[in-house]
């Protein structure tokens, strides 16, 4: 199977995983080795600069995997761009995860915020990787911007809700030149397949890993799942009929 | 659309509301369980006696959306009483003017000596407290606190006399995240009995006061009602709604409840409504279920055994080793406390009962490069 690129880096795996919500550090650690994930983000607000050894960060260095700073809890772009200053600072990578949702309740992406966010980035450096709305215009001028991948939305984050947003997926899977990798709303093994049989990239799950009653589990399901959807992918899916079609009553009469 | 809440409050009749809520019936609460999004008149359903038979499967629903949203986290703090003096009589607390005890409020030295015992327990979320004297401990006051706080603390919170807008933009300015402000009661004739004398028995000044903060634009503002003064089904009702317009109207603004039940104080009288155990869990659960999103504060004022269970059953931050009075972690423990606190572990032993139940204790949840803007 061939290899994910994002930026400089490449990945033999088309997971990547959220750290937050585990109920333990063990449980966290455990999940990500089984599910051979490569690329984690971490939230910086967790991340404790100041101590010599932050547990969080202990317990994320596993071999092989990179570290994904994100700046959840950005509100605006100029908040986003000195938390990614920090996070480059604290963690000696350059590649973030930006997450500028002023909305606290339903975490939903400011597009205007996370365009000027990118831009200034790239600028400075960054490897971007910003959390949208799946919306193909906004893909498009993040390009423009100079951004790394997109990382559209499925569903509201943390809804398990799966793919509500295929129609704009399709759409942005299709005009890319980065990466597309779907973010937030995946709840089931299942939609992380389908959104892999549609052509993701790759995509990014936490809650429906970190909150089942057994995560290692779910984190290997997810693992297959995701293995399972870029196989379909690539060995091309028939398509969908809805009738079958053993007559032509609208032709036949071509052959008479 | 209302204004001000004060605005959309007198469109409602306490005794109204009241009937509503014990007229609730048992199908009524099976419906409102039944769907996957509810309203503020779903919550006063959840509040009704017809809802009790139904906890059991409320408390899975609680569990299961706290964990969907919120993780197998607790977060954790402490409050840091900076002053005891109160120009306010409130009948229930210990700060009351009229209890003729010796008052103090903290020095700087103080102030960073109460600071490294909690930083000492792994702290990073402070919660500051004070009564109501604004000649001694007003805004240059808290100010001076928190820059002296703020290089040791990433996430500050307080919790003292309302101000006006302009004073809560200064303090956002100086580093403060969240501010707690709780109406104590929602009925404006039982108010002023309990707060016959001082700033505070200004019921409007008080109601208004989460809309100044919001239009200072805090991160977080965190609202609740004494528990224990009124009927807590009515009360708990109109401070669902007070969030529920802040909610839509500070939109960029998180929200958290918290549920101070009435405890034992210096020269206090008994509550005259007594709420037990598997209310409070009612209450609790009928949050999360109306509220996915909303942050429940559970405070030492609740004994062991409830909050042992509480943590997997729908709270998301706690308190622990707390210290009601000004110096009562190192400088001055016999100092007049504002009421007695009921479960008095430390924190490392919260710490582990949290571990022991399958939840991440979370010390710390923020970076002060958010505050900056």
């Amino acid at each position: 199977m061939n290899k994910l690129q994002i930026a400089d880096k490449t990945f033999a795996s088309r997971l990547l995983l959220g750290t937050g919500k585990f109920g333990n550090l063990q449980d966290m650690t455990e999940a990500i080795r089984i599910s051979a994930s490569e690329l984690v983000t971490m939230a910086l607000k967790r991340i404790d600069t100041n101590k010599k050894e932050d547990d969080l960060l202990s317990a994320l260095r596993i071999p092989h995997v990179n570290l994904l700073p994100n700046t959840s809890g950005a509100r605006h772009a100029r908040e986003a761009v000195l938390a990614a200053q920090l996070a480059r600072e604290a963690l000696e990578t350059n590649w973030v995860k930006l997450e500028i949702h002023p909305d606290p309740r339903y975490l939903l992406p400011d597009p205007i915020e996370t365009l000027k966010a990118t831009e200034a980035l790239a600028k400075l450096g960054f490897v971007v990787m910003p959390y949208i709305h799946a919306d193909p215009v906004l893909c498009k001028r993040l390009e423009d911007a100079g951004t790394a991948v997109v990382m559209p939305l499925g569903a509201p984050i943390g809804s398990n809700k799966g793919l509500r947003t295929q129609d704009f997926l399709e759409i942005i899977i299709e005009q890319s030149n980065v990466p597309v990798i779907v973010d937030a709303g995946i709840g089931a093994p299942s939609d992380a397949s389908k959104a892999m049989e549609l052509g993701a990239d790759a995509v990014l799950v936490n809650t429906a890993i970190a909150v089942a009653q057994n995560p290692i589990q779910m984190a290997e399901a997810f693992k297959e799942a995701v293995v399972a959807g870029r196989k379909a992918y690539k060995a091309g899916l028939g398509s969908v009929q809805s009738v079958a079609n053993a007559s032509s009553p609208l032709t036949s009469f071509l052959f008479d | 659309m209302a204004h001000s809440f004060e605005q959309l409050f007198k469109q409602y009749d306490w005794q109204q509301i009241k009937d509503k809520i014990y007229s609730s019936t048992t199908a009524d609460v099976a419906f409102v369980l039944s769907k996957s999004k509810r309203t503020i008149a779903d919550f006063l359903c959840l509040l009704s006696p017809a809802a009790a038979p139904y906890l059991e499967r409320m408390a899975q629903l609680s569990q299961q959306l706290t964990q969907k949203r919120f993780g197998k986290t607790i977060q954790l703090y402490a409050p840091l009483y900076l002053s005891n003096e109160c120009q306010n009589i409130c009948t229930y607390c210990g700060f009351s003017l009229d209890n003729k005890i010796k008052r103090k409020t903290l020095s700087n030295a103080e102030i960073m000596i109460e600071a490294m015992a909690l930083k000492a327990m792994g702290l990073s979320h402070v919660l500051l407290v004070s009564g109501e004297a604004n000649r001694t401990v007003g805004v240059d006051y808290f100010k001076n606190a928190i820059n002296l706080l703020r290089p040791h603390f990433t996430h500050i919170s307080i919790e003292v006399q309302p101000l006006s807008s302009d004073e809560y933009e200064e303090l956002k300015g100086a580093g403060v995240h969240t501010v707690l402000v709780y109406q104590e009661t929602y009925h404006q004739e039982v108010y002023k009995t309990y707060h016959p004398k001082g700033k505070k028995s200004n019921f409007e000044f008080r109601l208004d006061t989460p809309d100044r903060i919001g239009q200072a634009g805090l991160h977080k503002i965190g609202l609740g009602v004494l528990l224990g003064l009124e009927d807590w089904r009515v009360d708990s009702f109109f401070n669902a709604l007070h969030i529920d317009y802040l909610q839509t109207t500070y939109w960029q603004t998180k929200y958290s409840v918290s549920f101070p039940r009435l405890r034992p104080a210096e020269g206090i009288i008994e509550p005259n409504f007594i709420m037990e155990d598997r209310d409070l869990l009612q209450l609790i659960c009928a949050y999360r279920i109306w509220n996915e999103d909303l942050e429940i504060s559970i405070s030492t004022r609740e004994n062991e055994k409830f909050r042992n269970h509480i943590i997997s059953l729908g709270a998301t931050s706690m308190s622990a080793a707390s210290k009601t009075n000004p110096g009562g972690y190192v400088v001055d423990q016999q100092s007049l406390e504002q009421f007695e606190t009921s479960d008095e572990r430390s924190m490392q032993t919260v710490r582990n009962l949290i571990i022991e139940a399958g939840y991440d204790p979370i010390m710390k949840d923020w970076a002060t490069v958010y505050s900056n803007t």
